[in-house]
């Protein structure tokens, strides 16, 4: 495969990765919680396009506006059913919520869907491709993921830099109880960054259905991918999380067609080795702590 | 009400009279209890020692030291292999191998703790997770180890063969023995451990490690020393796990044990020995045996059949112990954050001045 495929196809898939760090990366922004849930809370959404599509003959785009309220509605139902009770949580014991999020939405979709593979096809498809550069073939697919990416992360850029809401998250981030003072209230702003985060997480695992299967457990290695690249981008930042994505996608694009045994593995140990040098990724300031 | 006039007092094993009968009965319980009980749950409770053996050494780390770590699977399956490895390989008598193992699993544990001393929270997690990943994906890729389909652990002989003593245990009533007696040496080291000037160390740099690091305590060597110590408990339980279970494959330690083990000692509760006990036991009963026969047990079964055939599918059934396990770690974090030690702990409190 040329050098260039390899990197049309790395950025692409970094940039899914980069995308679906976003979801990771808008929760841990506004309330410090590292959410293991993503993945199997965008695996049970697509799900529900999937239902949508099969049992009821919806329209795909039709199917994929209802997942977005239903994916909506599920993250602002997880930050309150499940977060919201636990009283002055350790960073621990958000983790093992999370994670028993993410057992629930797993065992429920498994019971519900069986563990087998589904036929599912989103219209966006893999297989047509241009060639506007002689030498740069790229694919429909990647195509889509480049204008999705950039279009939700200037969305999101505006969205923090100049909406009401966008503000108020980042006072949050900042000083919970100062911005409760200030008359924000932090309980809807953790509603909304999860809704947010659980609608960006759906359209990343509908873009990635195209390159792999659907099955309850389809998430789980993007989700990882897209966790090692929010951390390599910081955690914070937004730039941060799309970079770190895309060194992510490249890296295992390269290594993998190097040495394809290992690809599965060699971005996880070159983040290692990032943090080694640099403990809070890549783009984030490492906070010195108060004693 | 636990108040310590004397160092003495603090450092002694049984701490009371009361401690001391209960445990005696504990053990007379736990050697007899092969004469009541069928295989099956035999093969069950060593499981649960095996878990418990690691889920001590994990409390070490994450409940002592305030170290998190998703990776023990990884040290999990080192241990195992090793084990195995060196039996059939290099023809190491059993117990030789399990301690060399244990010592493998723990210079890992060393190695990955060097990263651990400047990484904190989510980085330090995704360090341990890419640990356990690299491990599976590493044993699952190597010729010698196996690779995908696995390994079939050689006959328990914990003699020397090499000098002729031969004792080959082959039942599970006799794993049951070897198991538990390494679980009764484990946990009282672990309770030993707890209470040296290292154990002091650990529970100094959970509470703040720049308070620890000032009074001299060097962070270097305890925080890798905790990743070691921890490493070693697994790969102890590793090299008994591989026995226990006959034949493992690299698919065998995923992502998802390492949840359980944490699971494990966050339901127990963080920091108390007994409570990753009773964590691992609870755990292990939960994910191995409670709903394995729940399509037989009268009406709930009846009503879960009816209602995976109405609204869900009847094949995903399985995954019942998933969902109950998702429910019981969110519920703990929620309503009792001490976990079960937390509620003995109220219990305990509450009975002691009953009337008043």
């Amino acid at each position: 495969m040329p050098f260039n495929q390899l990197l049309i196809e790395g950025l692409a898939m970094g940039a899914c990765y980069g995308l679906f760090g976003l979801a990771i990366v808008i929760i841990y922004k506004t309330s410090e919680v590292m959410n293991f849930a993503a993945g199997e809370m965008a695996m049970f959404s697509t799900f529900v396009v999937f239902h949508l599509l099969t049992f009821y003959h919806f329209p795909f785009w039709a199917a994929l506006t209802a997942a977005i309220v239903f994916a909506a509605l599920l993250g602002v139902l997880v930050q309150y059913v499940f977060l919201r009770p636990a009283k002055n949580p350790t960073l621990l014991s958000l983790i093992v919520i999370t994670l028993g999020v993410e057992m629930l939405l797993m065992g429920f979709a498994s019971w519900k869907w069986g563990a087998e593979q589904q036929e599912f096809s989103i219209p966006i498809s893999y297989m047509v491709t241009y060639e506007p550069v002689k030498g740069f073939i790229i694919s429909q697919w990647a195509v889509a993921v480049f204008i999705i990416a950039a279009a939700v992360m200037a969305f999101l850029f505006f969205f923090f830099k100049y909406t009401q809401l966008g503000t108020a998250m980042r006072a949050t981030q900042q000083n919970k109880h100062a911005a409760k003072i200030m008359g924000i209230n932090t309980d809807r702003v953790f509603a909304f960054s999860w809704a947010f985060s659980s609608v960006i997480g759906l359209i990343a695992a509908v873009l990635l259905t195209a390159k792999t299967i659907l099955d309850p457990q389809f998430m789980m290695e993007p989700f990882l991918k897209a966790f090692a690249a929010a951390v390599l981008g910081g955690l914070m930042s937004i730039p941060g999380v799309l970079i770190g994505g895309a060194i992510m996608g490249l890296l295992e694009n390269f290594f993998g067609y190097a040495w394809p045994v290992w690809k599965p593995i060699t971005a996880f140990v070159v983040i290692v080795l990032v943090l080694c040098i640099r403990p809070s990724g890549l783009f984030a300031k490492h906070w010195v702590k108060k004693v | 009400m636990d108040m310590k006039r004397a160092y003495y007092e603090d450092i002694e094993l049984f701490k009371s009279g009361t401690i001391l009968f209960w445990t005696i009965v504990l053990m007379v319980a736990l050697f007899t209890l092969p004469l009541i009980s069928t295989n099956y749950y035999l093969y069950l409770f060593n499981l649960i020692m095996v878990h418990a053996i690691l889920a001590v050494g994990l409390n070490i780390l994450v409940g002592s030291t305030g170290q998190i770590s998703l990776g023990h699977a990884g040290f999990f399956a080192i241990g195992a292999y090793a084990t195995v490895l060196l039996m059939t390989r290099l023809g190491v008598p059993f117990f030789p191998a399990i301690i060399i193992a244990a010592f493998i699993a723990a210079f890992f544990g060393f190695i990955l703790g060097l990263p651990a001393l400047r990484l904190e929270g989510p980085y330090l997690t995704i360090a341990t997770l890419a640990f356990g990943l690299a491990m599976m994906h590493i044993i699952g890729h190597t010729e010698i180890f196996g690779g995908r389909s696995g390994l079939r652990a050689p006959a328990l002989n914990i003699g020397i063969p090499q000098l002729g003593w031969n004792l080959t245990l082959t039942t599970d009533l006799s794993k049951y023995y070897l198991v538990l007696c390494f679980t009764i040496f484990m946990v009282w080291g672990a309770i030993n451990i707890l209470k040296t000037k290292v154990g002091r160390a650990f529970v100094a740099i959970r509470d703040s490690d720049i308070a620890a690091e000032v009074i001299g305590i060097n962070l270097t060597i305890y925080k890798t020393l905790s990743f070691a110590v921890s490493a070693f408990y697994a790969g102890i339980a590793g090299g008994l796990f591989a026995f226990v279970l006959g034949f493992f494959d690299p698919i065998t330690f995923n992502m998802f044990l390492s949840i359980y083990f944490l699971v494990m000692i966050v339901v127990g509760g963080l920091g108390s020995i007994m409570g990753s006990i009773t964590g691992a036991a609870f755990i292990t009963y939960l994910m191995y045996a409670l709903f394995k026969n729940v399509k037989d047990v009268p009406y709930v079964g009846d009503f879960l059949i009816a209602i995976s055939q109405r609204w869900l599918s009847i094949t995903g059934m399985d995954n019942l112990s998933a969902i109950a396990l998702g429910l019981v770690m969110i519920g703990i974090m929620i309503f009792e954050p001490m976990g079960i030690f937390g509620v003995w702990i109220r219990v305990k409190k509450y009975w002691k001045t009953w009337p008043f």
